[in-house]
């Protein structure tokens, strides 16, 4: 039938892990004895289900766009085909989207996008910030703010962006205008902004982890990772976990609530040099100094594969459909299926032209990866990198100025609080039971120690209160005395033996010294 | 070598004309959509906080002259109430005006029940000066302006006691009174029709059933709920309790499930046909209950107490969902849901007769379908995050009379000692030598037939 292959398709897309076999229908009401809570969860699961299998339809339907891509043809491979080859064939809109911007001048560049993809910020470390809608080639700001500046992000929206400068973080708004100077954060090197929670994160020098509320400005926690000086952080988009990759070749796994790393993880001999986390929160790839680039299964921390290269990365990102970009030098790689399982050879290649890489970002729903050097910044086509259909909710690239406006009191009113952040963010709202031989042998031992101490309080009791004759408090001091007395004995006991073997050692040892003296014939005369 | 690159047209996402609507895409892949459960629970949390807020149930007090005894709501007009006060004063009132469209005089005693004809246009109303007056309901359209007193009833029936409380038949022209002895009366009659006596004590109240026509429940002095069927010639069932059950209401939804409001503080949901145990028995309340009605959807019924408190419950639950007190609010003696669910109305010993809202945060007029949906979406996230504590207590907390509060938790304190007296008991005494009787049958003492 032709509805098979889509009812297949249908379920792919429902958040839950595909089992083999069809799970016994009302399994999960298996420990309920409730009836009218059963029923109330059969109809709940029935909603779900059929919310799920309506969002699948309208996915597979009613997605206005495909997905790019770049077959080669014949013998050739794809990782020979060059950037200007795939600029020459596709339309000129796709073909105005990849350029170069030479910035010989002001130092390594970091190239980030906002959110929905629309607009671009540059940082260059000799302090020129420039906000660009690079589709369009609209400058929106540019700024010189005469100090080293390590790290640019934007904030909720392309409306404001924070600068890592010299000694502390700034926050400019669409002009150019500086608003905040955040001092909490000491010399920083780079910058996270969590959207979701609304926190700007930052660590530098001093390897203190500082996260600060963008919307109420209270700094919500400060961890001293002891790790030393630390360049390499990102965050993990599923979780909202912070993964900082440090000198001693661990990457340790931060949340706000907690003041030592949730995880820690040996990588690689040697210090980490970049890091990158897959945006379903699945896979981590971090680089090291020994020229491995190795991905890791994050939800159990194992190992997955490790690629070898003649010199170490120093920049990683992966894109929305799972393509990773790795640069090395001059020279830039892009990976595709290589988180999964072990790609063979690269998707693409590419040399870029102006200088060194010191930043990689793929730009969110676009075919595009901005490529930040010590020359400028370069924009790169990478065919199937971005997500082709993107969601109005969450981030629209067309939003008009009313549309904007709304969705940052959308984004406040939804706006979670730090302490939700942690390893599994499916843990809110869950009720943690503790299993019911646990539970019982809990309350036992409760049942025991509180009857132990009854029985003390009791013998207590007890004690003071036998008397024989009259009970007079003179009689009553008296007895106290007494059993303060019994109470000593047994103590006074193990002195008195103590001391007396002690003596006797002292004698023995005495003794004999003397017998040293006497010859071997008279001792025993002195015995 | 073939390739393809991401590019979007600006117009097929944008609008052409000012004029259009905005385009909306979605793409429901998890991967775009991230906490969504943290983000869920943040707007139940603020949903909660939201609806206390919005919690203002009280709407507006409609005065008499005297302590109100009775509320009879008209079944064919949503705007009508009909009050009978101690003086032998009833009122019709225009609740969205809220004033008083007729007053209808002749009652010399108390005016202890009223009730209204299916038809709607006329009512009846009985009172301790041993008369039934019949009355012709006029309904005037919506003008301010003076109270009009009205003209003598069109009917008066004499009967040789006091009478104690009335209903009238869901259908036909007959109403039953309770005074002496139950009596069924004709409109065209002026002796009764039927009379029921099962015992030799007085009759508190009388309720017809409005699915099940022919039957009707009444209450007596000596503990009892009395069933009767009008095509039968004597009483079918009687229920003895141990408290005395001051009301009864029948769900209008499920027509053999009735709720009684009795003297000991609880309400009992019985099954006519399973007389054995109570159905739900629920509890709130710390003082006697007087008078219990059901909501047009039988999903929930309001009861008011002596405790000063007018509580909404739902019908299957153990514990109200809702309470309304003021200060000025004395005993409750009479409630009424209006008809279309979203009203309580509760006729008290200060002379008023209060509107209160059903749901307390419920916005009232007409409501955009954008904000219907929020609304349903608020009341949804709230349910399926009850059980977080944050939530929780948001959506529990109440503030009651600290008469109320002080008076509930001695009930506990007793409550928690019994129980532990009772296991200790049970715990030093032979397996099986002291039964525990289930809280719904604990209180009935017998079923007769």
């Amino acid at each position: 039938m032709a509805d098979e292959p889509a009812e297949q398709e249908l379920l792919t897309l429902q958040a839950s892990s595909r089992k083999k076999k069809k799970p016994k229908q009302d399994a999960y009401l298996g420990g309920v004895s409730d009836r009218k809570l059963k029923g109330q969860l059969r109809h709940t699961e029935r909603l779900y289900k059929e919310a799920n299998k309506a969002a699948a339809t309208i996915n597979q339907w009613l997605a206005p766009s495909e997905a790019g891509f770049v077959e080669a043809e014949g013998i050739e491979e794809t990782w020979q085909i060059q950037q200007q080859q795939i600029v020459a064939a596709v339309e000129q809109g796709a073909a105005r989207k990849a350029f170069d911007l030479s910035l010989p001048d002001l130092g390594p560049y970091r190239c980030t996008y906002s959110r929905a993809g629309r607009h671009m910020l540059l940082g260059g470390e000799k302090g020129h910030l420039a906000v660009m809608e690079w589709q369009s080639g609209h400058l929106t700001c540019e700024v010189q703010v005469k100090e080293t500046t390590r790290d640019v992000t934007f904030l909720h929206s392309e409306q404001f962006f924070a600068a890592a400068q010299k000694k502390y973080v700034y926050i400019y708004d669409k002009r150019g205008l500086e608003v905040h100077c955040l001092r909490g954060h000491a010399a920083p090197e780079v910058l996270e902004f969590l959207p979701h929670h609304f926190l700007l994160s930052s660590i530098g020098e001093q390897g203190v982890l500082h996260y600060q509320d963008t919307s109420t400005g209270q700094v919500v926690a400060t961890h001293r990772t002891r790790l030393g000086p630390c360049d390499v952080m990102r965050q993990n988009p599923h979780n909202a976990v912070l993964c900082c990759g440090h000198a001693n070749g661990t990457v340790t796994m931060w949340t706000p609530n907690i003041t030592t790393p949730v995880v820690k993880m040996l990588c690689h001999r040697g210090a980490v040099k970049a890091l990158a986390v897959d945006p379903t929160g699945h896979q981590l790839v971090t680089a090291g100094v020994d020229r491995q680039v190795k991905v890791w299964d994050i939800r159990t921390f194992k190992p997955l594969h490790a690629y070898f290269a003649n010199s170490p990365a120093t920049s990683l990102d992966i894109s929305q459909r799972g393509i990773l970009a790795v640069g090395q030098g001059r020279r830039l790689q892009l990976w595709r299926d290589c988180l999964s399982r072990k790609a063979a050879a690269p998707y693409l290649t590419h040399m870029l032209p102006l200088g060194g890489i010191s930043s990689l970002r793929f730009c969110p729903y676009e075919d595009v990866l901005g490529v930040g050097t010590a020359g400028g910044v370069s924009s790169v086509l990478v065919p199937g990198a971005g997500e082709p259909n993107f969601d109005s909710f969450v981030a629209n690239p067309y939003a008009s100025i009313k549309e904007r406006r709304e969705q940052e009191v959308a984004q406040l009113l939804d706006k979670l609080q730090p302490d939700t952040i942690m390893l599994d963010p499916d843990t809110v709202g869950k009720v943690l039971k503790e299993p019911v031989d646990v539970a019982a042998q809990r309350r036992q031992e409760e049942a025991a120690a509180n009857a132990a101490r009854l029985a003390s309080q009791r013998d207590k009791a007890d004690e003071r209160a036998k008397m024989k004759g009259r009970n007079k408090p003179t009689r009553r001091q008296k007895k106290k005395q007494m059993n303060i007395i019994e109470d000593k004995k047994p103590l006074l006991r193990a002195k008195i033996q103590e001391e007396e073997r002690a003596r006797k050692e002292v004698a023995q040892e005495a003794k004999r010294q003397k017998l040293e003296s006497v010859p071997r014939a008279l001792h025993r005369l002195y015995q | 070598m073939k390739v393809k690159v991401l590019n979007r047209n600006e117009e097929e996402f944008t609008r052409e004309r000012a004029q259009d609507l905005k385009k909306v895409h979605r793409n429901y892949e998890p991967a775009l959509h991230q906490f969504q459960r943290a983000h869920e629970y943040t707007r139940a949390l603020n949903a909660a906080k939201l609806q206390k807020v919005f919690a203002k149930p009280f709407i507006a007090a409609l005065t008499h002259s005297d302590g109100i005894t009775c509320l009879a709501r008209n079944p064919r007009i949503l705007n009508s109430l009909l009050a009978g006060s101690a003086d032998g004063d009833i009122r019709i009132w225009d609740i969205p005006v809220q004033r008083t469209l007729r007053r209808l005089k002749g009652h010399t005693g108390a005016v202890k029940g009223i009730s209204f004809a299916p038809d709607g246009e006329t009512c009846v109303s009985c009172s301790t000066d041993c008369s039934v007056r019949l009355w012709k309901v006029p309904f005037a359209p919506l003008e301010p302006g003076p109270v009009e007193a009205e003209e003598a009833p069109v009917f008066e029936f004499q009967g040789r006691n006091a009478f104690r409380a009335i209903d009238h038949h869901w259908r036909e022209h007959l109403f039953a009174t309770a005074g002496a002895a139950v009596e069924v009366w004709s409109h065209e009659r002026s002796e009764p029709v039927n009379t029921f006596t099962w015992g030799a004590d007085s009759v508190l109240s009388v309720k017809f059933n409005p699915a099940e026509s022919d039957v009707f429940a009444s209450t007596g002095g000596d503990r009892s709920i009395a069933l009767y069927d009008l095509r039968s010639a004597r009483p079918i069932r009687k229920l003895v309790m141990q408290t005395r059950t001051n009301a009864v209401a029948w769900n209008p939804m499920e027509a053999f499930n009735f709720t009684a409001a009795s003297e000991d503080c609880n309400l009992y949901t019985y099954d006519m046909r399973k007389l054995q145990a109570a159905a739900c028995v629920h509890k709130d309340f710390v003082s006697a209950v007087m008078d219990v009605d059901y909501s047009p959807t039988g999903r929930e019924f309001v009861a008011g107490g002596y405790d000063r408190s007018v509580r909404i419950f739902n019908f299957n639950a153990g514990h109200s969902r809702e309470v309304y007190h003021t200060k000025r609010m004395q005993r409750v003696f009479c409630v009424r849901f209006s008809g279309d669910g979203s009203y309580v109305f509760s006729g008290s010993d200060d002379m008023n007769v209060r509107v209160w809202k059903a749901d307390a945060s419920e916005q009232l007029g007409v409501t955009l379908p954008r904000e219907k949906h929020k609304a349903a979406y608020n009341k949804a996230l709230i349910n399926r995050y009850k059980h977080m504590p944050e939530v929780k207590r948001i959506v529990r907390h109440r503030h009651v009379p600290v008469a109320i509060h002080k008076a509930s938790k001695m009930r506990r304190i007793v409550q928690d000692s019994d129980k532990r007296k009772l296991q200790r008991r049970i715990q030093h005494s032979a397996p099986g030598a002291i039964t525990v009787k289930p809280e719904r049958k604990k209180k009935i003492v017998a079923e007769l037939e």
